[in-house]
């Protein structure tokens, strides 16, 4: 007992020493690492950014004409409208498909948990171009009811889209849903009276903001820029697009590529804000 | 809901309605968890439906509230069969086991959300939703989220949310259970004290047999998907219908016994029985251990009804003894502590039986 005694007593001072060392050793390690995964992901995009603003090479006099060029070119601004417009109408229709679905299924049908999981994350495991090759017979029949006004519109990319979205946005939902108790909480407002769409609106979304809209940005990324579908089924979206005009004006791409980046960047920091509004937790104590 | 401006002490004259359970089935694959239930509910009664775990009872509350639909039977409430409304249209309040406030909410909103989805103006909305919370005595944290408050005052939000709709019924589905023992106590007088003053016939489920027989008018105790005795807390206590209940409410002896016309021969001792006992013959009377008594032998006298102290555990007010029979097994004894003292392990010790009716059962 004494020998332990005087071990705690002499110990301490050594062992903070070590442990202070220790300390800063991580938190040097950490900068580094910090540093090195910002360059890793700086680098390139402020590369676009001085490429896009260079009139020919990287010793030409600066020019903010390419960027200029997205605002006036009638085929880009088309484009870009267009496909925010998918993105916009994926997002809504998947949510609308998916929420309700999967509230469903935790509810009444807890069987089929599994079944629903495999089917909406089964669009992964299948490459796009297998999927395309199911679609284009499809897409000509919906090409030869879309009306004329609307002929080769992407917008009706969303019939697809809305698959593609389906497993990230089934992750995203199921995380949501995971974390509140849908099950009580349903059963409590269907006995205060409400109905199912208020339990949906008023109970259930409230309580999984941060997931449906975790969801929807997940979605909006991947509408904006996915290439390979629009392209082969020949409908012209954004990133169609920006090929195209590569063809003719890479700094214009370039230009483009940046904007779009930047678009989600901004989107992705302004979702970590939301879900967080409220007020610290607190324990209460029982009277 | 046109009656909105009553105030909340004209409720308690109130009547509640009655709820009558017929022949409720309910299967859930091979398992039966109702087999033919009947329960009628007197108006502002407040049963307690006891049981063990898959015994049924929770079944039962969820048919009535309308979150599950049952196989065969009727729910009535009143003179109206509601066994086929769905569970938003029964005006039904229910406290659940789980935690179950909005988490978005507010203490006041979640009170008021029943009032809002009947279209109830705010004012008078926030008004009522005032009064519940102040019957539940939570006024100061009207304005707090869930996450802010103790798992007690949840319940009791969630209390006073149920009854801020003024239902017809209020369940209670094992409200205490994720509470610790001493908020489990106050909650539980507590939701007594609101239900007399609000007169709601009332389902409470609970598989603790202390709640149940504490705060019920009538005590219902559940097996296999039937009930196996319905009656006053001391009619279930001290003359079980069945053998089932004798051994699921409270703890109980089993001594070998003679049943010999209205009394029992227990060891010697003549012991008064149940009229639903077995009707002569062997059997095994299930003797409570607070109608043990023990005396101390000191004179080194034996016979059947003596035996060593084997065990005491110290319960606080009162203390239990194990008695070691012999051929007839161990015999629980309840006493107050103050006149346990005399009874230490391996002191000698003769059992007596108080002369009330037991229930002898075969074995």
């Amino acid at each position: 007992m004494a020998a332990v005694t005087t071990e705690l007593t002499t110990a301490p001072p050594k062992n903070q020493g070590a442990r202070a060392r220790s300390a800063l050793r991580f938190r040097i390690g950490r900068a580094v690492l910090l540093v090195l995964f910002a360059l890793f992901f700086a680098v390139p995009l402020l590369a676009l950014i001085e490429f896009s603003t260079r009139s020919n090479d990287l010793t030409g006099p600066r020019t903010l004409e390419y960027w200029r060029y997205i605002g006036q070119d009638p085929e880009i601004r088309t484009a870009l409208r267009d496909s925010v417009l998918l993105a916009l109408i994926t997002s809504v229709v998947a949510l609308a498909l998916l929420l309700p679905t999967m509230v469903w299924v935790r509810l009444r049908l807890p069987k089929l948990h599994r079944v629903v999981e495999f089917l909406c994350l089964l669009p992964l495991t299948i490459p796009a171009l297998v999927l395309v090759v199911g679609w284009a017979p499809i897409y000509l029949w919906i090409a030869y009811f879309t009306p004329a006004q609307f002929d080769s519109s992407p917008v009706v990319l969303a019939f697809a889209y809305v698959i593609l979205v389906m497993p990230y946005m089934y992750r995203s939902l199921d995380a949501g849903l995971s974390s509140i108790d849908v099950r009580t909480l349903a059963e409590a407002a269907r006995s205060l009276g409400a109905g199912w769409f208020t339990v949906m609106a008023r109970v259930i979304m409230p309580n999984m903001l941060s997931a449906v809209l975790n969801a929807a940005l997940l979605s909006v990324a991947l509408v904006l820029g996915e290439f390979t579908v629009a392209s082969l089924l020949n409908y012209d979206n954004l990133q169609v697009v920006m090929n195209n005009v590569a063809q003719i004006s890479s700094g214009v791409t370039v230009a483009l590529a940046a904007a779009s980046l930047m678009f989600v960047f901004v989107l992705l920091f302004a979702l970590s804000f939301v879900g967080r509004r409220r007020p610290a937790r607190v324990i209460a104590e029982e009277k | 809901m046109t009656e909105t401006d009553t105030p909340v002490t004209a409720e308690a004259t109130r009547a509640g309605v009655e709820v009558r359970l017929e022949g409720l089935r309910r299967q859930y694959g091979a398992v039966t968890a109702l087999d033919g239930l009947d329960l009628t509910i007197k108006p502002g009664e407040f049963i307690a439906l006891l049981g063990p775990s898959g015994c049924g009872k929770t079944t039962a509350l969820r048919l009535l509230a309308g979150l599950e639909d049952a196989d065969g039977g009727r729910v009535m409430v009143g003179d109206k069969d509601v066994t086929r409304l769905p569970t938003n249209k029964r005006d039904m309040g229910m406290v659940f086991q789980a935690y179950s406030l909005f988490p978005h909410m507010t203490a006041r909103q979640n009170v008021a959300f029943g009032l809002r989805l009947r279209k109830i103006g705010e004012t008078e909305r926030n008004r009522r939703a005032g009064e519940m919370l102040e019957l539940v005595g939570l006024s100061a944290q009207a304005d707090r989220y869930a996450h802010q408050m103790s798992g007690g005052q949840q319940q009791r939000v969630a209390l006073a949310r149920a009854l801020a709709i003024r239902p017809t019924v209020l369940l209670l589905d094992e409200p205490l259970s994720a509470l610790d023992a001493k908020v489990r106590a106050t909650l539980r007088d507590e939701i007594r004290r609101v239900q007399l003053e609000v007169g709601i016939t009332t389902l409470f489920v609970t598989h603790d047999q202390e709640e149940a027989l504490a705060v019920a008018d009538r005590v219902g105790v559940m097996n296999a998907g039937r009930l196996e005795q319905l009656g006053p807390p001391t009619e279930v206590y001290s003359r079980p219908a069945t053998p089932f209940v004798a051994q699921f409410v409270g703890l109980s002896n089993r001594i070998p016994a003679t049943v010999n016309g209205s009394t029992a021969d227990v060891l010697g001792a003549a012991v008064p029985v149940i009229p639903s006992s077995v009707d002569s013959g062997e059997g095994f009377a299930l003797v409570r251990p607070e109608a043990v008594d023990l005396l101390p032998v000191t004179d080194g006298a034996t016979g059947p009804l003596v035996g060593q102290v084997i065990a005491t555990s110290f319960l606080g007010a009162v203390s239990r003894i194990t008695v070691d029979l012999g051929p007839a097994g161990l015999v629980l004894a309840q006493m107050p502590t103050s006149q346990a003292g005399g009874f230490g392990s391996g002191s000698v010790a003769r059992v007596t039986f108080r002369p009330d009716p037991v229930l002898v059962v075969k074995g």
